[in-house]
């Protein structure tokens, strides 16, 4: 009997599955002009084997700047019918200076896409806790929103910043969401090779909270430790992947610890005992800082394959794992850093960088915006 | 009555002897320390007294023609679902006695033991597990009180830099520690081949409520020391030598019960680290006599803390009861470091059966229960949690880890590594194996040099198991197993019981 190859099996099951992982990029302008989406969505879309078609997402810095001052809160919802228990919520945090459904375009390979709508938004003071600050508010604003009302998540919360994602190819979603007509001086696009979590809407990357964003390529195998930690200092998590614990982590270490960037990598992504043991030889003090951050911090410490690219306002962040179980590189060209799971996606949008390399396991990679950018 | 007593009758063990192999080396009257064995000179006949043997088969371990074999005896009380065969016995004996049955060990009972309801998670595919081999992994674990947050700076050269200074921390290379076993209760050959094997190992040994012997002072900061109800050996010395101070409240193997070395095993030696009268019974009261209420606790914790100028972690332990998340609660709050959490399934060297057979709960459970609690309260990463009384292999210890634990307290099992046979009978002060016996004759026969490689090895053995497990779980330090209950699945466990122990059934 013949043998069906691959390939005709491929077509007999119209299956287009590959092995491969996900697949992330981003690129950061230093100067902070701002550029339009086409490059961001022309990289993310060479990295064709990494996805499966089952998520793809964009977060964008810059793209509301009539609006900077208001926190941008992008929501989703299953159907217009939860809109008003959103707005219940809402209306009772903040002074909401503009709502408007986020423009989408007709795509006949989008099926059933939720309902988009933003919101610009200030805190009411009266609503905030004893001591707690407007991002505070913001925060148990938004957890109030995904744990409350059903069908209904706030897929962003930052200051002139956004995040854009769903089911579908990158292509796709770029289309739908009119990515291109976003301008920006910090993106970063996603695309998705669900494993373990389901392939549905909330479930793309990136994943934010108030103007940090995450995507991420890996499991962190971690994620029941680092969840029951954060769980304790009022993170919900509800996205039902791994990916949501790296931006409560990094929130809780940068915005309520108040620890310096770099200081957080070490505890996301700490250093071997062994490398700290030897630092001591050399630098007592700073091996004593590395051995205290991994005590008190160990419960975040992330474990299993990653490669994630974490943005906020004023800079981009790509880190690997402790042993680089995914693949990541960086290219610099003038005033921009790109990052990406491949060097070919790097190239696709930037033909010859001035420096291209391949970042060691767990050392973080970081484009800040200048200062007065 | 009987022509016979009943447990004369109904000995529980024979000794089995192949005459023809047997040689008459006399090494099993030698071993023997309970008397059951004996040489007739004039008829050349090794006899036996059965129902003097205790079963913990020295002599079937030190015959050197196999010629001995001890096999329970199959004339036993009728026994039915109901009235096993050791409730008959303990009926007769008391019949005849009037007193507490005393025995040593651990719960035999056939209570739903969880360690062996929970299986482990393993990477294939989406997530690439790791080789132990080729790739560092990270059993290193830190134990004692975490604040709410460090502050850090970092410095012009892009390093960082520590402004605060963390609480007292031990730090351990392998979260398996020698929990508390007294020297009375054992010999000090056992105890030194555990602080040996301690220091080699890079984690710790605790000295029970017993006192430091003062030959034990060179191992002293890989050691923890007590503070029980009986306070004996509790001296500046004492405190000031150890690594950390560990009060004891209560014990697995007898919650809510004291403890009492009687005169004749308090030697001169021992009486001197425990600082009494040599001859004079050791009693630990059952409570504290100065800590009846939660308050009174923190008082002696401070005092202690006070009294080691806040540079020692200072423990709390208490046995595992119904209760047990709500006063571990409390103990973190009256300002514990490290909280010992012991199973009712932990060992002692002796403790009433009824006690023993019928109080307190499991630590799979106890722990999962405190875990969660601390988690609610969010205090959870102030303190340490040390899992004990149960802990049987390196699958346990992973679990009770994955459970909410940091650490697991290891004894019975030490004791296995250097020879018990599980026999129940430490209360005797006979231990034919030399461990839980003052008798010269008998300690003698652990040799530290040999006992702490025996324990050495085990412990080692361990560590290099959970290395692989971590490594099939994707994870390369076991802090990022901590409380991940999310990598153990329960089988065969009620609905109820996999909510209480936070695990998801198989198939989940």
């Amino acid at each position: 009997m013949r043998q069906t190859t691959m390939i005709e099996g491929y077509k007999r099951y119209n299956d287009p599955r590959d092995t491969s992982g996900c697949g992330l990029v981003g690129f950061i302008n230093r100067d902070g002009k701002r550029v339009d989406g086409s490059n961001i969505i022309k990289s993310l879309c060479l990295m064709k084997d990494r996805g499966n078609g089952l998520g793809a997402g964009f977060a964008a810095y810059g793209i509301y700047p009539d609006m900077a001052d208001y926190y941008a809160i992008h929501v989703m919802m299953d159907k217009p019918e939860v809109k008003p228990h959103v707005e219940h919520v809402l209306y009772k945090f903040f002074n909401v200076h503009r709502e408007e459904e986020i423009p989408t375009r007709q795509n006949p390979n989008i099926k059933n896409p939720p309902v988009f709508w933003r919101y610009f938004v200030e805190p009411k003071n009266e609503c905030l806790l004893q001591g707690e600050e407007q991002d505070g508010l913001v925060v148990r604003a938004v957890m109030s929103v995904n744990n409350n009302v059903s069908g209904a998540y706030v897929i962003s919360s930052g200051k002139n910043m956004g995040a854009f994602k769903g089911v579908g190819e990158p292509a796709d979603i770029a289309d739908f969401f009119n990515i291109e007509d976003y301008k920006a001086y910090i993106w970063m696009g996603h695309t998705r090779f669900p494993t373990n979590t389901p392939g549905w809407w909330g479930g793309a990357h990136p994943f934010t909270i108030l103007d940090w964003a995450i995507v991420h390529n890996g499991e962190i195998t971690s994620y029941g430790t680092n969840r029951a930690f954060l769980e304790m200092y009022g993170y919900k998590c509800t996205l039902l992947t791994d990916t949501e614990v790296v931006a409560y982590a990094l929130d809780y270490l940068l915005r309520q610890q108040k620890m310096p960037l770099r200081a957080a990598f070490y505890a996301l992504a700490s250093p071997f005992w062994k490398d700290i043991d030897m630092e001591s030889a050399e630098d007592r003090e700073f091996a004593e800082a590395l051995k205290a951050i991994r005590i008190q911090y160990g419960p975040l410490l992330l474990n299993g394959p990653f490669a994630i690219l974490f943005g906020w306002r004023n800079g981009l962040v790509g880190f690997n794992d402790r042993i680089k179980l995914r693949p990541l590189f960086a290219g610099e060209k003038d005033e921009t850093l790109y990052m990406a799971s491949e060097e070919a996606t790097i190239r696709e949008i930037c033909a010859k960088p001035d420096r291209l390399w391949m970042p060691r396991a767990g050392e973080p990679v970081i484009g800040m915006l200048k200062e007065g950018a | 009555m009987l022509y016979k007593k009943p447990q004369i009758q109904f000995y529980p063990y024979i000794v089995q002897r192949d005459d023809y192999k047997c040689v008459r080396c006399l090494g099993c009257v030698e071993q023997c320390s309970y008397d059951a064995t004996f040489y007739d000179e004039e008829l050349d006949v090794l006899w036996n007294k059965h129902e003097a043997c205790v079963g913990c088969k020295r002599c079937e371990a030190m015959c050197p023609t196999d010629a001995l074999k001890i096999v329970p005896n199959p004339s036993r009380p009728y026994e039915h679902a109901s009235w096993k065969w050791d409730l008959v016995m303990d009926a007769y004996l008391q019949a005849n006695t009037g007193s507490i049955i005393i025995t040593g060990i651990g719960n035999d009972k056939p209570y739903r033991v969880y360690f062996d309801h929970l299986l482990i998670d393993a990477c294939q595919v989406t997530n690439p597990s790791i080789d132990p081999l080729r790739e560092p992994m990270e059993l290193r674990t830190f134990l004692g009180r975490k604040g709410e947050k460090i502050e850090l700076a970092e410095t012009e050269s892009g390093k960082i830099e520590l402004k605060t200074r963390l609480a007292p921390q031990l730090e351990l290379e392998t979260p398996i520690m020698f929990s508390a076993m007294s020297y009375g209760s054992i010999n000090l050959n056992f105890q030194e081949s555990m602080a040996r094997a301690a220091v080699k190992l890079g984690t710790y040994w605790n000295t029970g409520e017993g006192g430091l012997h003062k030959k034990l002072y060179p191992y002293a900061g890989r050691g923890i020391v007590q503070v029980a109800s009986g306070r004996f050996g509790v001296s500046r010395d004492y405190l000031k030598a150890a690594a950390a101070v560990e009060i004891k409240i209560g014990q697995g193997a007898k919650p809510g019960i004291g403890g009492h070395l009687p005169g004749e095993k308090v030697n001169a030696d021992i009486a001197e680290t425990r600082m009494i009268p040599p001859g004079s019974d050791a009693i630990s009261p059952a409570p504290h006599h100065d800590i009846y209420s939660i308050e009174d606790l923190k008082q002696l914790i401070y005092a202690i803390k006070e009294a080691t100028r806040y540079e020692k972690p200072v423990f709390v332990k208490i046995a595992a009861v119904h209760n047990v998340a709500a006063i571990a609660s409390g103990i973190a709050r009256a300002g514990a470091d490290i909280i010992v959490v012991d199973g009712f399934r932990g060992g002692t060297g002796a403790t009433p059966k009824s006690v023993r057979d019928h109080v307190g709960i499991p630590v799979e459970v106890a722990i999962a229960a405190v875990d969660r609690r601390l988690r609610q309260e969010g205090i959870r990463n102030e303190v340490s949690i040390v899992a004990t009384g149960g802990i049987r292999s390196s699958a346990d210890v992973i679990k009770i880890i994955a459970l909410g634990a940091d650490a697991a307290y290891i004894a019975t099992v030490a004791m296995l590594a250097i020879g018990c046979t599980l026999c129940q009978t430490c209360n005797t002060g006979r231990c034919a194996w030399g461990i839980t016996t003052n008798d010269p004759r008998l300690a003698r026969r652990q040799n530290p040099d040999i006992a702490s490689e025996q324990l050495y090895n085990l412990v080692t053995g361990w560590s290099h198991e959970m290395k692989e497990m971590l490594g099939a779980m994707g994870i390369n330090s076991i802090e990022s197993l901590k409380g991940n209950r999310l990598r153990l699945r329960s089988i065969g466990l009620t609905e109820k019981e996999s909510e209480i122990l936070g695990v998801l059934p198989v198939g989940e």
